[in-house]
């Protein structure tokens, strides 16, 4: 099974990347009003289930032990098969 | 016979001020030894100095990596049972992400990795790191990061400032990566560990530009012979 999980920065936490970016498109003449940069993590999971319920609960703990810093970071899991 | 009070220096792949630390703390009169990141134990030491670097490339987050290595495993327990941890930059990034020091430290406002001497306020002397210092003391201490700001809610913030806990403030202006509350270093809720972005251990010397350093060392290294004195007794 394959999971992807989102990391990026919570909302309200200042970043820098994002602006930095977001005022390039707008010099560029984009018509952007923000942009916020985040981390895309693949996981090829070795699970003993198949049982997505279960391999949600173990990405989740794999974010809140190490993919994202709880405190400034907001993440989203993606599963498939 | 009074032996040199001895220092934990944790070696990381991607550490690279370790040495700066070790001849600081020994210009200082204490004995540094450094340790490698998969030693599951510390020699028998009154403190712990994590240095800075780029531990394990400080790929994901800065210190995000470094935090699951044997020997952190064992500063976590020195720290836990009171004993003295000084996180220096990428030590302090470490402190954060293990949990010993509250808040985290993000990418700098500006984006730009800073390199250059800033001036620190000492806001809090009752600690083994700023012992030496005089409350509101002006240092001169250089800084070198790319992710040195420290993010806390207005809560955590406040309760720094309530419990006396926020040790080191960047001066009016001088806020080299938009920290909160220009906030350059912070104590644990038992004030026996500190995480600072400002580099003390590179200036131990006039002939470096500043001696401000020493200021903090060798508070440590009191709180080191002071520890060794009460466990003999």
């Amino acid at each position: 099974m394959r999971a992807r999980v989102l990391v990026r920065p919570k909302e309200g936490v200042l970043d820098p990347q994002g602006r930095a970016v977001h005022e390039a498109l707008v010099k560029l003449g984009f018509p952007v009003a923000g942009a916020r940069i985040g981390r895309l993590v693949e996981l090829e999971l070795e699970l003993e289930t198949s049982n997505s319920a279960s391999a949600r609960e173990e990405v989740e703990r794999m974010c809140e032990q190490l993919l994202a810093n709880p405190l400034i970071e907001a993440y989203e899991i993606e599963l498939a098969k | 016979m009074s032996a040199r009070p001895r220092i934990a220096i944790p070696v990381f792949p991607g550490s690279n001020d370790e040495h700066d630390a070790a001849w600081a703390l020994r210009a200082l009169g204490a004995d540094a030894l450094l340790v490698r990141h998969d030693e599951p134990e510390l020699p028998p030491v009154g403190a712990v100095v994590l240095p800075g670097g780029f531990s394990y490339g400080d790929y994901l987050r800065c210190g995000a990596i470094a935090r699951f290595s044997p020997v952190m495993a064992a500063v976590i327990e020195f720290a836990r049972r009171g004993g003295p941890v000084l996180g220096i930059c990428n030590g302090f990034q470490i402190l954060c992400e293990t949990g010993l020091l509250p808040g985290a430290l993000a990418p700098n406002a500006d984006l730009s990795f800073v390199c250059r001497d800033v001036h620190v306020e000492v806001t809090s002397t009752t600690s083994p790191f700023t012992s030496r210092c005089r409350a509101g003391q002006r240092l001169r201490l250089p800084v070198k990061h790319g992710a040195g700001r420290f993010v806390a809610d207005g809560a955590l913030l406040e309760r720094l400032e309530a419990e006396d806990r926020i040790v080191l403030r960047y001066e009016a202006g001088d806020n080299p990566n938009g920290s909160s509350g220009d906030v350059a270093g912070i104590l644990s809720d038992g004030r026996n560990v500190m995480g600072l972005m400002p580099h003390p251990e590179h200036a131990v010397d006039p002939l470096l530009g500043s001696a401000d350093g020493s200021y903090l060392l060798a508070s440590l290294v009191d709180a080191v012979c002071q520890r060794t004195l009460i466990a003999a007794a």
